[in-house]
């Protein structure tokens, strides 16, 4: 005991020890206090999108997910969503890793621990590379938006290449939007994208081409956020994994930082959960 | 060091290799549906228009009812919140539920004033 109460007080209305009320320790507890503050952080963060998007003015439109974001890498053509969808999944496989990492810790099987924790590092790295991808497409752009003289938009049906000359014959635009049923196509074409007042290609903090610039900012900070707690993640799962090769929590007793890193790790999925349904579907 | 985390943890610490078997297969049962519910999202989201052209509001709605319904079974089962005791439940969810219905509540309230301020980055 600390310090002498100067005041009797009966132990009808203390807690009486036994079970803790918590039953949980305190780096637990703390991590959890951590991620509630930081899913705060995240919902302001989308809520703020989805207000920016909901107070359009009348004649803008917000990019729709399913055709910004449909290639592939290595492959050519479109597949919508294909490829974030695989990011997601890669991301949930993790996670299921991670708790399977947490149960081997529960059974103090150092062999299974190391085992899934490396599986989760692997997965959290392959994330980051596909985010990677994702951002370079993004910020490249596939078709660039031209405002014609006339003040109508058109989009380029190909992409456009600043290395190559553009040759006129095989010119397309569409007009309206990218999946408009309205063509003009060959040196007619070219002679309307030769008098444009702009021509958008890919995205910055400034202008991009899908939409109003608030869309690829917010892209940009929100994924990025994400991207930069998955790396955070990576690099403690890595402190993690090596502590547990070199038996530090076998000599503890228990594996309980496994399982502090893991609630870090799965809050990213859960994150991700998120911004994969408000982002890319919604 | 003295570490005062170890006696305390030490009560719900491990389990058995019997109780292993059940989590396991718990696992596995919730890595099926949060892929099934992921799968079922994504064709959604890419065939909503070819199907039902004229339901968006519902589509919508379903995206985020199964957004929900994954992020209930990722934080009770694979962050372990709902086999922790009640009292930690109720010390993590109802803060950050009244948090959010506050952040929800101040941007529908004072919508036209943010919408004001926010103009000009739109």
């Amino acid at each position: 005991m600390s310090g002498e109460a100067s005041k009797n007080i009966s132990n009808a209305v203390l807690w009486g020890g036994g079970r803790s009320p918590l039953s949980a320790s305190y780096g637990k507890l703390m991590i959890w206090f951590f991620l509630v503050s930081d899913a705060l952080t995240f919902s302001g963060l989308l809520a703020a999108y989805g207000f920016a998007r909901h107070s359009l003015g009348p004649g803008m439109e917000w990019p729709i997910g399913e055709i910004v974001f449909s290639s592939f890498p290595g492959l050519s053509g479109t597949y919508p969503l294909m490829y974030v969808a695989l990011m997601t999944f890669i991301l949930i496989i993790s996670s299921v890793t991670m708790v399977l990492a947490v149960e081997a810790g529960h059974r103090m099987d150092k062999k299974g621990v190391v085992k899934w924790l490396f599986l989760t590092v692997i997965g959290g790295v392959f994330f980051l590379s596909s985010q990677a991808f994702e951002w370079a497409h993004f910020i490249h752009g596939s078709h660039a938006r031209v405002t014609l003289a006339d003040g109508r938009t058109a989009y380029l049906v190909d992409h456009l290449d600043h290395s190559k000359e553009i040759d006129p014959a095989t010119f397309a635009m569409t007009i309206g939007s990218t999946h408009s049923e309205e063509v003009v196509r060959g040196p007619e074409a070219y002679k309307l994208y030769q008098s444009a007042i702009s021509v958008v290609s890919g995205a910055n903090m400034t202008e991009n081409e899908y939409g109003p610039t608030s869309y690829a900012n917010f892209f940009f900070f929100i994924t990025g956020f994400h991207g930069f707690h998955v790396t955070t993640g990576v690099v403690l799962n890595i402190i993690v994994l090596t502590m547990v090769i070199k038996g530090v929590f076998q000599r503890r007793g228990h594996y309980e930082m496994v399982e502090k890193a893991g609630l870090y790790w799965h809050f990213v999925d859960l994150v991700w959960v998120f911004v994969f349904t408000f982002f890319y579907l919604v | 060091m003295e570490r005062d985390d170890i006696i305390e943890y030490s009560l719900d610490a491990g389990h058995s290799e019997e109780q292993g078997r059940v989590i396991r297969k718990k696992i596995l049962f919730v890595t099926i549906l949060l892929s099934v519910i992921t799968s079922v999202e994504v064709l959604l989201g890419v065939f909503w228009m070819d199907w039902m052209p004229n339901a968006w509001h519902w589509v919508k709605w379903v995206f985020i009812v199964l957004t929900m319904v994954k992020a209930a079974y990722i934080v009770m089962t694979f962050m372990h919140l709902g086999d922790e005791r009640r009292n930690v439940r109720s010390m993590i969810l109802i803060p950050y539920v009244l948090f959010l219905m506050y952040i929800a509540f101040i941007l529908i309230w004072e919508a036209t004033y943010i919408h004001e301020v926010l103009k000009v980055f739109l």
